[in-house]
C-alpha cells in the first residue's frame, strides 16, 4: 500500500463508523424523510404509466391500514410495478430520496404492518400475479406477490399437492412470507419459516437478490448464511419481496375431523400434550374456550356443548388415520377419554367435515357479534406447552375480572392462542381496558418464556416488548442488521424494531382509535 | 343402496371436457376470431369433475361397476381423462378430434358420439357437468338423452337409486324439483351435487397404469362436419366513466346530446 492509498484507507474506516454512510447512497444528517413530491409522481409516471400510479385519496386511505384496529394512515402515492426491475427502479428512486417504502400485497395484515406512518411510496405487488413454476418432482413452487394461497391451491388441484399453510384471510403468499404466517396445521406442516426455500427480493438500494441464488431450491444448503429465513418474517423492512419458492406437500388421501368437550381447560391442553406424545402426526388441534363455544352456537345456530373444546384433524392414508382417530378417540386406554372428554363425534365426508368445523371457521365473526359494533384485537401469544394450561386459565381469570368480552381460540399444538378482546362501542374507556388486558397476557407469555406474538407479528402495536422478549442485546444486534441492509431506514419505517436514536420516527406506541 | 343382482354390470360413462381454467382471465385474440388458448392454463370442466366425482361415489355405495371417462379433442383432453382416473374413474376413452376439427365440435356431435359410445360400452347410466364453462351450451345431456331415447334428469342436486329407477332432485327456477327416472338415463350435475375430491399423489401415479383407449368419430359412425361458422368474438364494451351533474338544466341539456330526448 502507498502512502496515499493508506490515508484514504485511513480516512474510509473513519467515515465508515458513522451511520449513515454507505455505497452509492446520499449522507443524511437532516432527520426529516423526503417529501413525494409532484416531480416525484411524475418520474413515477413515466416510469410505470399513469394507470399503475395513485394519489387519489380513496385509493391511499385504503392501503393505509390493513385487518388491524389502527386506523389508516395512508401513503403519498401507490403505484402497481409490474416487474421486479420497476419494483428496483421504484424503490431506488426512494432511496436516493429518503422517501419510504411500504411493501403491500392483500391487506390482510393483523398488526398495522401496512400503515405509512411517515408517508412515503406504497408498492402494491399484487398486479405481479404469476405462478412463475410449478416442479411436481420437486415439489416445489415459484409465485409472485400477486398470487394468494387460495388461488395457488387451486392451480395446484390437479398435481396432487398443496400448500397447507392457511392463515385466516386469503393472503399474498409473498406477504405471508414477510410476516412469518402460520395456520391451523402449522402443528404438523410448519410455518412459513419452515417452507420458503428461496426468495427474490429487492433491497432498499435497489439491488435485487435471491436469497438461496437465482433458480435454487434444493432440499438442503449450507451456502453461507441463511438470508431467506432473514426475509422471513421480516415484515417488509429489510427489502421487497417480489417472488418466493414455497415447499409443496402431496395432498392427504384421507382427512378425519372430529370434535370433543372437556369438563375445564386443563383436560383439553393435558389431551393436546398426551396426543403429540405419543407422536401422533395430528394435522389440526384447535382449542375453543366455553365462552368462544357460546358465541358459535349463537352465530351459526349450532348446538355444540358449551365447554372447553378440541377440533381434531387427521391426515393420512386410511389405514394410518384410523390407527390415529383410535389411539385418540376410540380404544380402552385412549388419551381422549383419560382427560374425561365426552361428544366425541367425527367426520369423514367433506360436507359433514366442513360442518364439523363450521363453529371453529367462523369463530372471529362469532366473537365479534357477541357485542355488535365493537373494535376486536386478538392476543397472539405463544407459550411453551408445559405453561399452556396455566396462562390460559390466568389469562381467562382477568379477562373476567376486567368486565371484558373475550373468546379464546387456539393453535394448542404450538401452544399459541388468541384471546378476542372486544371494545364495547356502549362502555367507557372500553379501548383502554382492552389495551391493558393485552399487555398484560403479552407480559404474562413472556414471564414464562413465551413469544409476544406466535404467528401475527411485531408490526406496530407490540414493539415494546421486543426487548423484553430478546433482551437488549437482542434487540441491538437486530437494528446492526437493519442498518447494514437499510442505513438510511426507508424500509417500512416505524415497523418492528422499537424507536431508537438515531431512527427519524418519533415511536409510534399501539394505539387503538 | 341399489338391489343389484351379483353379476349385473352397471357401466356409468362420463363425459369430461378440457377447458380454459376458471381461475384464468381469459383474452380474445387480437384478431377476434377466438379467445387466447396457447400457454393458457386448462384443466377438467368444474361441472365435469361434479359428475365424475358422483359417479365414484356410485361406485363407493357399490351402486356402479365401472365408470369410464371420455373427452373429445385433440391430444391434450388425455389430461383431464387422466385426473378423471386419478379421481376413481376406471377406465378412458379418447375421440381423437383434430385441432383444425375441434375448433368447430359442437354439443350436436358429441352427443352423437356419446349416445353411440354408450350403445356399443353399454352403459346404464350417463352423467355429465350441466354446462362447460366455456360455451355455456347447456345441451348436450338432453341432446343424448333425445338420441338413445332415454330420460334425463338434468340441474342434478341430490341423485339416489332406489330399486330399477333413479330419484333425482333438481334445481329450477321455482327451487328444487324431485323426479324419477327409469334406468338407462342421462343425467347433468350441478353445483350442489357434491364437493369433488382432490386427485392425491398416489391416485395420480395409479392412474398412469389405467388404460385410455383411443377412438376416431368415424369409428362411431359419426359426422363432425362443421354446423356452425363463429364469424367474430369480442370483449364485452370497455365501462364508460360516469359523469357527475351539477343541476337538473346540465341533465336536461346532456339527455338532449346524447339524443334521449328531443
Amino acid at each position: 500500500m502507498t502512502m496515499h492509498s493508506r490515508r484514504v484507507a485511513q480516512k474510509l474506516n473513519f467515515l465508515l463508523y458513522r451511520p449513515f454512510l454507505t455505497c452509492g447512497a446520499k449522507k443524511y444528517v437532516s432527520r426529516e424523510y423526503g417529501k413525494v413530491s409532484a416531480a416525484i409522481v411524475d418520474e413515477l409516471t413515466s416510469a410505470l404509466g399513469a394507470e399503475n400510479v395513485s394519489t387519489s385519496v380513496a385509493v391511499r386511505e385504503h392501503h393505509g391500514h390493513d385487518e388491524s384496529f389502527h386506523s389508516s394512515k395512508p401513503p403519498e402515492v401507490v403505484v402497481w410495478p409490474t416487474n421486479v426491475e420497476l419494483v428496483s427502479k421504484v424503490v431506488g428512486l426512494c432511496n436516493e430520496n429518503a422517501i419510504p417504502v411500504i411493501p403491500f400485497g392483500t391487506g390482510t395484515g393483523m398488526e398495522g404492518g401496512v400503515l405509512a406512518v411517515q408517508g412515503g411510496i406504497c408498492i402494491n405487488l399484487t398486479k405481479m400475479d404469476q405462478v412463475v413454476d410449478v416442479s411436481p418432482d420437486d415439489f416445489t413452487a415459484t409465485v409472485q406477490p400477486g398470487v394468494t394461497r387460495m388461488a395457488l391451491n387451486a392451480y395446484l388441484r390437479d398435481t396432487g399437492m398443496w400448500f397447507p399453510i392457511d392463515p385466516g384471510a386469503d393472503a399474498s403468499l409473498c406477504g405471508m412470507a414477510a410476516t412469518s404466517a402460520s395456520g391451523t396445521n402449522a402443528v404438523r406442516y410448519g410455518t412459513m419459516r419452515e417452507n420458503v426455500a428461496n426468495m427474490e427480493v429487492v433491497l432498499p438500494d435497489g439491488r435485487i437478490l435471491h436469497t438461496s441464488g437465482k433458480g435454487r431450491a434444493t432440499k438442503k444448503t449450507v451456502a453461507g448464511y441463511n438470508l431467506t429465513n432473514l426475509f422471513v418474517g421480516s415484515e417488509g423492512t429489510l427489502g421487497v419481496i417480489t417472488q418466493a419458492t414455497l415447499r409443496l406437500y402431496g395432498i392427504p388421501e384421507s382427512m378425519v375431523s372430529a370434535i370433543c368437550s372437556f369438563p375445564d381447560i386443563k383436560s383439553a391442553i393435558e389431551t393436546t400434550v398426551q396426543i403429540l406424545q405419543c407422536g401422533i402426526p395430528i394435522a389440526r388441534i384447535e382449542f375453543l374456550d366455553e365462552v368462544q363455544m357460546d358465541a358459535c352456537n349463537r352465530y351459526g345456530k349450532l348446538d355444540y356443548r358449551v365447554a372447553p373444546t378440541l377440533f381434531l384433524e387427521f391426515h393420512g392414508s386410511e389405514k394410518t388415520i384410523n390407527q390415529q382417530v383410535t389411539e385418540v378417540g376410540f380404544s380402552s386406554g385412549d388419551v381422549v377419554r383419560e382427560n374425561g372428554g365426552t361428544d366425541f363425534q367425527w367426520a369423514e365426508d367433506e360436507e359433514e367435515r366442513k360442518r364439523l368445523w363450521q363453529a371453529r371457521h367462523e369463530a372471529w365473526y362469532a366473537a365479534k357479534a357477541l357485542a355488535p359494533g365493537c373494535t376486536a384485537y386478538s392476543t397472539d401469544v405463544c407459550v411453551p406447552l408445559s405453561k399452556l394450561s396455566e396462562v390460559i386459565v390466568e389469562s381467562r381469570k382477568d379477562i373476567e375480572a376486567a368486565g371484558v368480552k373475550g373468546p379464546m381460540i387456539g393453535h394448542v399444538g404450538d401452544g399459541n392462542f388468541h384471546a378476542l378482546l372486544l371494545a364495547e362501542p356502549t362502555k367507557p374507556d372500553a379501548k383502554q381496558t382492552v389495551i391493558s388486558l393485552a399487555k398484560s397476557i403479552a407480559r404474562r407469555a413472556l414471564s414464562v418464556g413465551g413469544t409476544c406474538t406466535g404467528e401475527h407479528g411485531i408490526g406496530l402495536g407490540k414493539r415494546m416488548f421486543l426487548e423484553d422478549e430478546l433482551g437488549a442485546v437482542g434487540v441491538a444486534a437486530m437494528r446492526m442488521v437493519k442498518r447494514a441492509f437499510d442505513p438510511n431506514n426507508i424500509m417500512n419505517p416505524g415497523k418492528v424494531l422499537p424507536s431508537g436514536d438515531d431512527d427519524r420516527e418519533d415511536g409510534e406506541s399501539v394505539k387503538l382509535q | 343402496m341399489g338391489v343389484l343382482g351379483p353379476k349385473m354390470a352397471f357401466r356409468v360413462l362420463v363425459g369430461c371436457k378440457r377447458v380454459i381454467d376458471y381461475a384464468v382471465k381469459v383474452r380474445v385474440k387480437p384478431d377476434k376470431t377466438g379467445v387466447v388458448t396457447d400457454g393458457v392454463k386448462h384443466s377438467l370442466n368444474p361441472f365435469d369433475e361434479i359428475a365424475i366425482e358422483e359417479a365414484v361415489r356410485l361406485k363407493e355405495k357399490k351402486i356402479a361397476t365401472e365408470i369410464v371417462a371420455v373427452s373429445c379433442g385433440p391430444p391434450k383432453c388425455q389430461e383431464v381423462l387422466r385426473t378423471a382416473l386419478a379421481m376413481g374413474a376406471d377406465r378412458g376413452i379418447h375421440i381423437e378430434v383434430p385441432d383444425e376439427e375441434y375448433a368447430s365440435l359442437q354439443p350436436i356431435h358429441v352427443s352423437k358420439i356419446l349416445a353411440k359410445l354408450a350403445a356399443q360400452e353399454e352403459a346404464s347410466m350417463i352423467i355429465v357437468g350441466k354446462q362447460a364453462i366455456d360455451d355455456d351450451c347447456n345441451q348436450t345431456a338432453q341432446m343424448t338423452a333425445a338420441f338413445l331415447d332415454w330420460p334425463q334428469a338434468t340441474f342434478a342436486s341430490k341423485i339416489e337409486k332406489t330399486n330399477g329407477d333413479l330419484l333425482v332432485t333438481r334445481e329450477v327456477d321455482g327451487g328444487l324439483e324431485t323426479i324419477k327416472v327409469k334406468l338407462p338415463a342421462v343425467l347433468s350435475t350441478d353445483l350442489r351435487l357434491n364437493e369433488p375430491r382432490y386427485a392425491t399423489l398416489p391416485n395420480i401415479m395409479k392412474a398412469k397404469k389405467k388404460k385410455i383407449d383411443k377412438k376416431k368419430p368415424a369409428d362411431l359412425g359419426v359426422d363432425i362436419t362443421q354446423h356452425v361458422e363463429v364469424l367474430k368474438v369480442e370483449e364485452p364494451p370497455v365501462r364508460q366513466a360516469g359523469v357527475i351533474i351539477e343541476n337538473a338544466e346540465q341533465l336536461v341539456s346532456k339527455l338532449r346530446e346524447a339524443g334521449h330526448i328531443q
